[in-house]
């Protein structure tokens, strides 16, 4: 039966009832559960236990960048089009600083984005989230709690009842 | 102590909002139907202006650029100066959106926004100026390194060409920074939309944003690294941009502290914009609210910093100068001082350097009119210094047979107007469709006043 939902959603007024309500959730065993709020809050990426891992890919990002920055100047300068301009060597490194710099910013930046965008599953249109009308509020004022289906530990009457003890403004089913 | 109960009576928010009232504040100017007079008025004027600069770059293309004021002696003229000038305004938006993102300045979070719009129109302004001043445009593109049948390459030992990496690269991440900041707005937008196409609008670009708190934590985490991206490469590109001088062997081109000094020269031009938009946006839009006296005066306290850091190396450059034993060099400076030029430099002296002494007095900074005045002075001030180190250096170089005399024409002037007015529409369009304030990062600052009050 909890296969014909996507989970609950529990709407919280405050920062600090959502905080709370995820780290009782936590302690009661859930796992497979996520907050939604308006703005970044960092306690909850702590009770959920998440460690992003963006800043791996940005640095194999930054370091693409550089060796393609030095690889373009030398491929250029030293095999394709060797020209001596003011005596110096073809692989005059210290004039290549400036570039391999702005590669090396220029890739880690793109992967940023798109790494965070990718990591994040985005573009991502439909979500069952949204199949809640006060869902809207998400962006706006409200904080809400979904504990999935997918837990092993979620049961519709016992899982909406634990919720409801958490003091929300409210619990709705989430259709898939 | 003096400073926190300052501190106090001027808040970087004002009190009473909470996370509700910050939304439909902002999303108000957005998702209302009624298009303020107003606005309607300052686009159309914006819209003709732009007009002016379609009918310049039509001209510039049918006859070459021999309809600008420039000769063999000075072949940099008006469009090697505004594209320095619309770069370094472009500068306070990055400082805004990223240094002072590292050094958890607050009082950012409300005018980020609309200053790194601000970055990105006048990058492109910036952008056009180089592109066009090449005299063939419809040959940029030799500049990118591409394995062309010609098998030429493009020379990387030229600061020129650093250049055109550093100024792509800065207007790449400043164009990827805004819009991820905007992802969360978006989602806010589309979710407090009533019509429905405006709704699809905004959700197309909100990318399905649903505010996990895993997706935050990656988000968050991706924002602080961009910002310490773009904190090195805002240094950088104005330090390339002055290397297109200072690599030269021109009188007063050719010094090591010309990275320094532009790229401060840069910070305080951008800042004076930034105060020359927020005033009258405030008081349009009626934020008050958001960005308070409190912002006008950290800007004026920037301002100054800047301003001082600048005036110094107008004083460094005589010194040297005279330091130096050369003698072009000596007679460059001379000549800036009185010759043809005089009356430039010593405006410039003014507005950069003695009218910014003001912003010592407390009363002025939290004076939003007497701000606005000093802020429009060292718009101007700093397009002078500009026109100085590129005008006065060529038009007098090293052989008096060559010596020649620089003034623009029509066509320079209506160019630089035209980009003006170009400018003013991409903000109208930006204050009339995008939220023009952060509204998740208001709302953290909501949520971190209410539990730490003021003294953070």
């Amino acid at each position: 039966m909890s296969e014909s939902v996507y989970g609950l959603m529990a709407k919280f007024d405050t920062p600090e009832a959502v905080v709370e309500a995820a780290r009782r959730a936590r302690a009661a065993g859930y796992r497979k559960m996520e907050a939604y709020t308006p703005f970044p809050i960092e306690e909850l990426t702590e009770i959920l236990n998440f460690k992003p891992i963006i800043q791996y890919l940005v640095f194999v990002g930054g370091v693409v960048g550089a060796i393609t920055g030095f690889g373009l100047q030398y491929y250029a300068s030293v095999i394709a089009y060797p020209l001596i301009i003011g005596g110096r060597p073809f692989n005059s490194w210290p004039a290549f600083i400036v570039v391999i710099f702005e590669l090396t910013v220029l890739f880690a930046g793109l992967t940023a984005v798109f790494g965070m965008l990718g990591l994040n599953g985005f573009p991502h249109p439909y979500h069952p989230v949204f199949n809640v009308d006060d869902f809207r509020l998400v962006s706006r004022d409200k904080f809400f709690l979904v504990i999935e289906a997918k837990d092993p530990r979620f049961d519709l009457e016992r899982t909406r009842a634990f919720l409801e003890s958490l003091n929300p403004e409210d619990v709705t089913e989430v259709q898939p | 102590m003096a400073a926190s109960t300052d501190h106090a009576e001027i808040p970087v928010l004002a009190p009473g909002h909470d996370y509700g009232t910050v939304t439909d504040k902002i999303t108000r100017v957005v998702l209302s139907k009624e298009t303020p007079k107003g606005w309607l008025l300052g686009f159309g004027i914006a819209f003709l202006i732009v007009m002016l600069m379609l009918l310049s770059l039509t001209v510039l293309f049918a006859k070459g650029v021999g309809v600008w004021g420039l000769n063999n002696t000075v072949a940099w003229g008006f469009a090697i100066v505004n594209f320095v000038w619309w770069v370094g305004i472009g500068h306070a938006g990055t400082l805004i959106s990223a240094i002072l993102l590292l050094f958890r300045q607050e009082w950012r979070n409300s005018i980020n926004r609309f200053a790194e719009a601000m970055t990105i129109f006048a990058v492109a302004n910036a952008g056009l100026f180089p592109i066009i001043h090449t005299g063939r445009p419809w040959l940029a593109y030799w500049l990118l390194p591409y394995p062309s049948m010609f098998q030429l390459w493009p020379q990387f030992r030229s600061p020129l060409l650093w250049d055109v990496f550093a100024i792509s690269t800065y207007v790449t991440i400043s164009l990827l920074f805004w819009y991820v900041g905007l992802i969360p707005d978006f989602a806010t937008l589309r979710d407090m939309a009533d019509n429905k196409v405006v709704r699809r609008i905004y959700g197309l670009f909100a990318l399905g944003w649903r505010g996990a708190a895993r997706h935050w934590a990656q988000y968050s985490r991706a924002s602080l690294l961009l910002a310490a991206l773009a904190t090195p490469l805002v240094v950088s590109v104005h330090s390339v941009v002055s290397f297109d001088f200072a690599v030269s062997s021109v009188p007063g081109w050719h010094t090591t502290f010309l990275p320094p000094y532009f790229v401060a020269g840069a910070i305080y031009s951008g800042f004076a914009m930034v105060v020359t938009l927020a005033i009258p946006i405030r008081k349009f839009y009626h934020m008050e609210d958001f960005i308070t006296d409190r912002h006008l005066e950290n800007m004026g306290k920037i301002m100054l910093a800047t301003g001082l850091i600048v005036f110094y190396a107008y004083i460094m450059e005589v010194f040297f100068a005279w330091y130096s034993g050369n003698e072009y060099e000596k007679f460059m400076i001379l000549n800036r001082m009185t010759g043809p030029y005089a009356p430039q430099y010593w405006a410039l002296i003014f507005f950069n350097g003695l009218m910014v002494q003001f912003l010592w007095f407390k009363k002025v900074r939290r004076t939003p009119w007497m701000l606005l005045i000093l802020a429009i002075g060292v718009n101007i001030g700093m397009w002078l210094e500009r026109f100085i180190i590129v005008v006065t250096s060529l038009h007098r170089e090293y052989l008096p047979s060559t010596w020649a005399y620089y003034a623009g024409t029509f066509w320079d002037w209506s160019l630089y107007i035209g980009t003006l007015g170009f400018f003013a529409a991409l903000l109208f369009l930006f204050l009339r469709v995008l939220p023009m304030i952060n509204m998740f990062e208001m709302k953290e600052l909501v949520h971190h006043l209410s539990h730490h009050g003021e003294e953070h």
